[in-house]
């Protein structure tokens, strides 16, 4: 314990140095730590949904279908009862929530892609 | 009223208040809801008093908790979407206390009610809208039109994506409120089960054990539930606020 305080003179070399070791050390790290922010901003993968075990898939496709279904039954039943255009809201608008739930289903199943690989680099 | 799996999820006025015919009672939801943003903040600011450098055990389990919606919100909407971490993580906090509440016995769960769900998905999807239309204008709506398709059937497609897109609350709010009130009800049942059998005598004793072991994994299984739903919540919304960030298709 007291030999290491005996010799200051050595030791504060070798503090100075570890310190320019130190910063050297830390850009280096900064460099790095830069070049994965880079990499992991281009790739912000888009649905990045993990796969997780069959209840909760079930569970999770079948809210996304059901919200289509019932969404688009509201909205046909709503624009019916303002334009009084009962029933052919409801049927257009029931089927188009059917679509649009199988959509959702598909797409939080990752069976679709967003979009055919084309010129991606809009800003935004 | 002792083996009705419902009874648990009435609401039950506390302090009757009511303003101008308004009812503004304090109920058993309001109290929970007051006791999870109470445990959540104890558990933040508790555990991360002691800043040590080498964290304890509290503080790791904090951390770790920053650390894992960090680096979901971070993996699904990019650097960009960091802004969104307060909101993000308050939405995760909320539902994983108010889930964990809930498992304790007589304890009321907030997020079994569909109103408090889509309370929150609503104001998910008003983020998202607000947000995409003040950073992208017009350009936001470019999320419902996606490229590659034929001109001739590009307005059906149009309807759809815009109808996809609205019911995403609908989908969020579904699947938390749902999980939470199946569980739970599950959860009941079984241990009713139980107390009905062993009130038959012997053989329903012997007969009651079977429930109880399933009472028993139902109940590791909820824990789960309770945390796998506000995660899932959690990576939705950054998926949608991806959205608002990056609309292109």
């Amino acid at each position: 314990m007291d030999d290491r305080n005996a010799k200051p003179g050595p030791s504060v070399d070798r503090d100075d140095r570890d310190d320019r070791e130190l910063a050297e050390r830390l850009h280096a790290l900064e460099r790095e730590l830069d070049k994965g922010r880079a990499a992991r901003d281009t790739e912000a993968s888009r649905d990045a949904a993990p796969a997780r075990p069959g209840m909760a898939l079930g569970l999770r496709l079948a809210a996304d279908f059901v919200a289509g279904v019932v969404l688009g039954a509201a909205l046909g039943w709503g624009l019916d009862r303002l334009l009084g255009t009962s029933p052919w809201g409801l049927v257009v608008f029931l089927l188009l929530g059917f679509a649009a739930g199988i959509l959702n289903a598909m797409r939080s199943a990752g069976l679709l892609k967003p979009g055919p690989p084309g010129p991606d680099d809009r800003p935004g | 009223m002792a083996y009705d799996p419902i009874h648990q999820f009435q609401i039950q006025k506390l302090i009757p208040i009511e303003v101008g015919g308004v009812d503004f009672s304090f109920t058993n939801a309001s109290l929970f809801m007051v006791l999870t943003v109470a445990g959540a903040s104890a558990f933040l600011i508790l555990s991360t008093r002691g800043r040590g450098l080498v964290p304890s055990r509290w503080q790791s389990a904090a951390e770790l908790t920053y650390e894992f919606i960090a680096q979901t919100l971070r993996e699904s909407t990019g650097s960009d979407g960091m802004r969104f971490f307060p909101f993000v993580f308050s939405l995760f906090m909320f539902i994983l206390v108010a889930n964990l509440w809930g498992m304790f016995p007589y304890f009321f769960t907030v997020t079994s009610h569909i109103v408090i769900t889509g309370a929150m998905a609503v104001m998910v999807i008003l983020m998202v809208v607000g947000f995409g239309l003040w950073r992208h204008k017009f350009g936001f709506f470019q999320l419902f039109v996606p490229r590659g398709v034929p001109v001739v059937i590009l307005p059906f497609i149009v309807v759809i994506e815009i109808l996809s897109f609205l019911s995403r609350p609908l989908s969020l709010s579904i699947r938390l409120f749902a999980n939470m009130l199946a569980g739970h009800i599950t959860l009941k049942v079984f241990a009713g089960f139980v107390t009905a059998l062993a009130s038959l005598g012997a053989i329903g004793v012997l007969g009651a054990i079977l429930p109880l072991f399933a009472t028993v994994a139902l109940t590791a299984l909820e824990f789960l539930v309770a945390a796998l739903q506000a995660y899932v919540f959690a990576i939705l919304t950054s998926l949608y606020l991806n959205d608002a960030l990056h609309p292109s298709h």
